[in-house]
């Protein structure tokens, strides 16, 4: 009997999306690891080791900016973590319960924003808050708080909650979508057998459902910590690359930004860009071999 | 057949193409200045090709973002323009070191032009001019003459009248005093620090003694203007910390500021926008009778590609861009882009006349942290727009400002003595 042929059509059929993703992916992302590595002296290109690196850790000035911007990156996913995934699972709980009327309206206008431009939405809500022409005043004015309106995105303090706020409201459809899925794919069975055995409303959510959808909510986790860490669009479209004030907005990306392409009269530095952006990669990778092997293994699942 | 006859077409109208060439050298201008197309190809190019039989010029810009990786790109490639326009400063001298644009040097148009309009295009040691300067820009304050009528304010030459008609403006509560924000940064320095400190460091004196390492950003009058934009806070409209760079343009044309401390570049869009009449005003000095400094930023240039297949035509062409002919033309269709040309440029819209007559009563210098001073990282020009907004805001003290942007440079600038 003569060997099985060889099954030609899998390699047929991987090579499109291999070729393409090796192409666009795989040879940048080595490329750049690889760039930092070198830097200039002169005009040539000569190997230093790990010297990028030590600059970027070392240096007082670049280490500042480099911890900077982590430090805020860290408090943009926190907000994110804490506004928009919470109000992602309450609105879609609400939005799966059956007696709610129009849920199909409201899950299509929250979910709006989220295919909206960057550019749309840092300009609208720039000019939302505006102090001179923004509804942001008057509209405190209406309700007579218009003493609690500042100039939100000029203040060190708040810039960053604010943009981590327009964020939240651009990306809540997204976790609500997902766990919508989830608490539809919940089969009625169980939510039967609950009710039988007298578990009914929140206690049934907090003890039934919230088990039951905690794989999704672990999945978003995960997509928000890769989304935020690889933010920039957001910022550089409301603060601009120097990610005002006082780089109280400077994120990992907006950094790698003005580093990499330069910016007004500094010229762009393709090495110690690629330096942040390797740091960029090995922060997101820690983070999600963290959430692999100590998270996701410990969630239990369920099968129906 | 058929093959023949396309070759014998394709063979012809090579011919043709030659023939067309060696009556008609056509120069490609590689620029920035997409919003001068029109003024190019209605006014300059006509006026140059009449008095130059022989030579057609095609100015084919690129958006003003993406300038100078086109350029540098299409200079390796070999496929860029003959004749190039030239950032002022560090990114021209890039292109010249590394042989992609000429020395210019000997251009007998070069002598209508001043040390300091050179400056921008020259050599660290000033032995070499690669770019033919073309223009500049002024800094001044351009303010709402119906307001300060109605109010009876007199224009301010001194700092303290400066204050004084803010003071006034505000008291009366009609218009915010003064319309500039510190959301986009970069006007608190250009408009704010540049535009007031060389009254301060004495111009050019204090510029070069910076570069040279006779003095610190840390002296008194480097720290001084610091502390005099501090004071402008108090009158900036209400969430000044917000307010974009539109915002403010904004808030003036409409007539809610009675001041706006301006580049002459303002001038061209103010002159459309606003409904009131303007007059403009240079930084007051800090007391009567001081010797007055003005920002007279060299912006503008051009130069030769070193692989132009005609340089003799790129020469004759920039000889007349060095020209007064040239000036006169530039600067009146451009209001606010002065001419750099020693000869004094006739201009028509008078309140770039104003601005430009500044020139006979003040003493002419450049932003200070443009030459060689920002080649390295940190960058003083973009660290410098931090600490003019942070001064402004009052976040930060000016001696503070100081000492952080003097430690910046001395980490990686040298002073060569």
């Amino acid at each position: 009997m003569a060997a099985k042929a060889f099954r030609w059509h899998i390699p047929v059929f991987l090579a499109p999306a291999v070729l393409v993703y090796t192409a666009i992916m795989i040879i940048p992302l080595f490329g750049t690891l690889n760039l930092s590595l070198y830097n200039l002296e002169g005009q040539n290109r000569i190997f230093v080791g790990l010297a990028n690196f030590r600059t970027l850790f070392g240096d007082p000035r670049w280490s500042a900016s480099f911890w900077n911007a982590l430090g805020n990156n860290a408090w943009f996913f926190m907000v994110h973590m804490l506004v928009q995934n919470p109000i992602g699972v309450l609105l879609a709980a609400i939005l799966s319960s059956p007696r709610l009327r129009f849920a199909a309206a409201y899950r299509t206008a929250i979910f709006v924003p989220a295919i909206l431009s960057f550019v749309i939405v840092g300009f609208v809500w720039k000019l939302i808050l505006s102090p001179i022409w923004g509804i942001a005043p008057g509209m405190l004015d209406w309700v007579g708080l218009k003493s609690l309106y500042l100039p939100w995105l000029g203040k060190e303090q708040y810039a960053l909650t604010t943009l981590a706020l327009v964020s939240v409201w651009q990306f809540v459809g997204i976790p609500m979508m997902l766990i919508y899925a989830a608490l539809l794919n919940i089969p009625e069975e169980v939510l039967e057998a609950a009710e039988m055995d007298g578990v009914t409303g929140a206690s049934q959510f907090w003890k039934i459902k919230l088990p039951l959808i905690l794989p999704s909510i672990g999945i978003i986790s995960i997509l928000t910590f890769v989304g935020n860490f690889n933010a920039f669009d957001l910022i550089y479209v409301a603060q601009g690359a120097l990610a005002g004030p006082d780089f109280a907005t400077d994120i990992l990306g907006t950094f790698l930004y003005r580093t990499f392409f330069g910016f007004q009269l500094q010229l762009g530095d393709a090495h110690m860009g690629a330096t942040i952006a390797t740091a960029m990669f090995g922060i997101i990778l820690l983070g999600v071999c963290i959430y692999l092997f100590a998270i996701q293994t410990r969630l239990r699942r369920y099968q129906f | 057949m058929t093959a023949n006859t396309l070759r014998i077409a394709f063979l012809t109208s090579t011919l043709l193409a030659g023939m067309a060439h060696a009556e008609d050298v056509t120069l490609n201008i590689e620029s920035w200045r997409n919003d001068d197309l029109t003024i190019w190809q209605d006014q300059l190019i006509p006026a140059f090709e009449a008095s130059h039989p022989g030579i057609k010029i095609n100015f084919a810009p690129s958006a003003p973002a993406e300038y100078n990786a086109v350029l540098n790109s299409k200079l390796d490639a070999g496929s860029a323009g003959d004749l190039i326009t030239c950032r002022p400063f560090d990114a021209s001298l890039d292109l010249y070191n590394k042989g992609q644009i000429t020395d210019l040097t000997s251009l007998a148009a070069m002598a209508n032009f001043s040390p300091v309009a050179k400056s921008a295009w020259q050599t660290d040691d000033g032995k070499a001019t690669f770019c033919m300067p073309m223009a500049s820009v002024i800094h001044g304050f351009i303010y709402n003459k119906d307001a300060f009528d109605a109010l009876g304010i007199a224009v301010p030459t001194t700092e303290d009248e400066f204050f004084a008609a803010l003071d006034k403006i505000k008291a009366d509560g009609t218009y915010i005093p003064m319309a500039m924000g510190t959301n986009d940064q970069w006007e608190a320095a250009t408009m704010g620090y540049q535009n007031i400190g060389p009254n301060y460091w004495k111009g050019e004196e204090g510029r070069l003694a910076l570069i040279k390492g006779d003095q610190k950003l840390t002296d008194p009058d480097w720290v001084a203007p610091y502390a005099t934009l501090a004071r402008w806070k108090d009158y900036l409209g209400d969430g000044f910390e917000a307010q974009t760079y539109p915002d403010s343009q904004n808030l003036f044309t409409l007539g809610r500021a009675a001041i706006y401390p301006a580049g002459s570049w303002e001038i061209a869009g103010f002159n459309t926008q606003a409904t009131f009449k303007m007059g403009a005003f240079p930084p007051p000095v800090q007391k009567a009778g001081d010797e007055c400094y003005i920002s007279d930023h060299t912006d503008i240039g051009m130069g030769i590609n070193a692989k132009s297949a005609h340089p003799e035509e790129a020469k004759a062409f920039l000889e007349w861009v060095g020209s007064p002919e040239f000036a006169t033309l530039y600067a009146n269709a451009l209001p606010g882009f002065f001419s750099l040309n020693s000869t004094p440029v006739a201009m028509k819209d008078p309140l770039a006349q104003e601005f430009v007559s500044w020139r006979d009563k003040c003493k002419s210098t450049i932003r200070s942290t443009y030459q060689i001073l920002s080649r390295g990282t940190p960058n003083l020009e973009n660290e410098t727009w931090n600490a003019s907004a942070a001064a402004i805001k009052g976040t930060e003290t000016p001696e503070a400002i100081g000492a952080r942007l003097q430690s910046g440079l001395e980490s990686w600038y040298k002073p060569t003595k």
